[in-house]
């Protein structure tokens, strides 16, 4: 058994292999390749325009790739090409084994509905029928992203901004996802709630074993959460490496000019 | 000059091959929308254009009808209903429902079991039981063809954290023949024992909306539910005034201002043939009046 956990622990969960993305003459995404190991959490930092959000629409399966493929290790341990999957699949996908962490809470949320029921949705989807045990398992989530239980017949436009990304985090996580994807996750909130929520999600990531791929105009974001970091410019990824490496010691002039623009504490 | 200025049963004939095109594939898929081109009806969306359309399309020469408004003969819109095929159709009508061949209704099922002759034809105002909680149409067709249908459980959910119990009392939904999730139209959910392994065939029309689905004759048609929190036709716990019945649906009457009230059956047929029978409530209209024939081709 633990051989076979080392097993998987070496092989890939999700692996980019040169993807492109481009809108007629425009090359949003340009030839990405990297690999993403289970448990890993990979910071995609760069500009406005850089093409961060294009390529984590590609990686999510939520835009077809120009050129290149996507690859991800289903629970079955068989790895699949996403475009090979059927639509069924790829949905069946996308609400049990990733999650996906959207900027705007509204859009991740169902706003008018309970928080209760906004996290035990994913449960009810995959066939979930006992009303205690959603609710049961709705509280110990709201809990765990520390959201005061007595407000889990609330809906989440009663919410504060933090607390909707706290509960829309709760809400991704309940079904035991191995890969989540978040998209700016901290943009919005002011300092001291962005602190709150980071130290909860690297808790969370630790605790869950996740792999996460983030993206994040915000070095200090990809500091505190990521493992490895990926400078993107134009389209293309122009340094990557250990985030420390990447952040402390950075080669290319265009991450040094990043690494460089943050103002001194 | 003296040629009919429409067609039997108003619509024309090629208008009804195109509907009973829709209601032959919605027989096909039990529970599917099947999308039809609905026609300007002389009544307003709302009234019951759908389900006029549905019956237009497959009443024939020697079919009677009967037509309910909230389990009523004589209502408004019952009243226009079947005057309206009385006329266009030169029909025999009927308010009893063993005589009927076609009944049209909307929002109840008789309380009088159906029988394999009978078509029983809904008027659906909002045919789409995911529809206040997604939207897209383009999302909630999706989601019924990949049978994604835990959002009709979070419409459950949030019921019993709201009130403690399931409180949707009316529109309840229903899995057809354990495929698609759909929506009994505003019947109250007391009628959805009803449905489930029915003789008759069951036809619902949606004029605005422009949809036709259908329950074949015995099909399973099961209400959502939580394991823990069970399906429970509900129904005021009282006999009807008039006639007595312990197990029909009942509509309750405000009978003066200082709080006064009755129960009475909301199917008029079934409470004057109890009636009839000699079955007596508490404020039974005594002594009971013959029915007048109700005059037919009218």
């Amino acid at each position: 058994m633990a051989d076979q956990d080392i097993q998987e622990a070496d092989q890939p969960l999700l692996i980019a292999n040169s993807l492109s993305k481009s809108y007629g003459r425009i090359a949003a995404c340009r030839d990405v390749s990297f690999a993403l190991y289970p448990g890993e959490v990979l910071a995609i930092v760069g500009e406005s325009g850089s093409g961060k959000s294009t390529l984590l629409q590609m990686l999510s399966g939520q835009l077809a790739a120009s050129d290149g493929q996507v690859s991800y290790r289903m629970r079955d341990g068989v790895t699949r090409d996403l475009a090979s999957l059927g639509e069924a699949e790829r949905r069946l996908l996308f609400r049990t084994d990733w999650g996906f962490v959207h900027q705007d809470p509204a859009q991740g949320l169902r706003m008018a509905v309970s928080a209760g029921a906004n996290v035990g949705e994913r449960l009810m989807a995959v066939g979930w029928n006992h009303y205690s045990r959603i609710r049961e398992s709705a509280s110990d989530w709201l809990t765990r992203v520390e959201i005061d239980v007595a407000r889990i017949d609330d809906a989440p436009r009663t919410y504060s901004g933090g607390m909707r990304q706290r509960l829309q985090i709760a809400r991704n996580l309940v079904t035991g996802p191995r890969l989540v994807f978040m998209d700016e996750p901290t943009g919005g909130l002011d300092v001291s709630v962005q602190a709150r929520l980071l130290d909860l999600l690297r808790n969370l990531v630790a605790e869950l074993h996740l792999a996460v791929v983030i993206v994040t105009h915000d070095l200090a974001v990809a500091r505190l959460l990521s493992h490895r970091v990926m400078v993107m410019k134009g389209g293309r990824v122009v340094e990557t490496g250990l985030t420390d490496q990447v952040l402390d010691d950075p080669r290319e002039p265009y991450t040094q000019l990043l690494v460089s623009s943050i103002l001194p504490p | 000059m003296n040629a009919p200025a429409y067609n039997f049963a108003y619509l024309d004939e090629q208008t009804k091959r195109m509907i009973r095109r829709a209601i032959l594939k919605a027989i096909a898929i039990p529970g599917y929308q099947v999308p039809f081109a609905s026609r300007e009806m002389p009544m307003p969306y709302g009234w019951g254009t759908g389900g006029v359309q549905v019956t237009a399309a497959i009443l024939g020469p020697r079919d009677v009808l009967k037509v309910i408004d909230q389990g009523s003969d004589d209502t408004t819109n019952a009243i226009s209903i079947r005057k309206f095929f009385a006329k266009t159709a030169g029909v025999a009508t009927t308010t009893s429902t063993d005589e009927a061949t076609v009944i049209q209704t909307r929002h109840r099922i008789p309380e009088t079991a159906l029988h394999e002759k009978q078509v029983l034809v809904y008027q659906v105002p909002i045919p789409e039981p995911l529809r206040f909680l997604e939207p897209r149409e383009t999302e909630t067709r999706r989601m019924h063809a990949l049978a994604e249908y835990g959002l009709m459980h979070v419409k459950l959910y949030e019921d019993i954290a709201r009130f403690g119990h399931i409180a949707t009392a009316y529109a309840y939904p229903v899995k057809v023949n354990a495929r698609y999730v759909m929506d009994p139209s505003p019947t109250p959910k007391f009628d959805n024992p009803k449905m489930d392994n029915c003789p008759a065939l069951q036809l619902f029309g949606a004029g605005r909306e422009k949809r036709i689905y259908a329950i074949p004759p015995y099909t399973r048609v099961v209400s959502l539910d939580f394991e823990d929190h069970p399906f429970e036709p509900y129904r005021f716990n009282a006999p009807c005034t008039l006639c007595g019945a312990e197990d029909s649906y009942l509509d309750e009457i405000v009978t003066d201002d200082k709080g006064s009230r009755m129960f009475v059956c909301s199917d008029t047929d079934y409470c004057e043939g109890r009636q009839a029978a000699g079955h007596h409530g508490a404020l039974s209209a005594a002594p009971y009046k013959d029915k007048a024939p109700e005059a037919s081709n009218g």
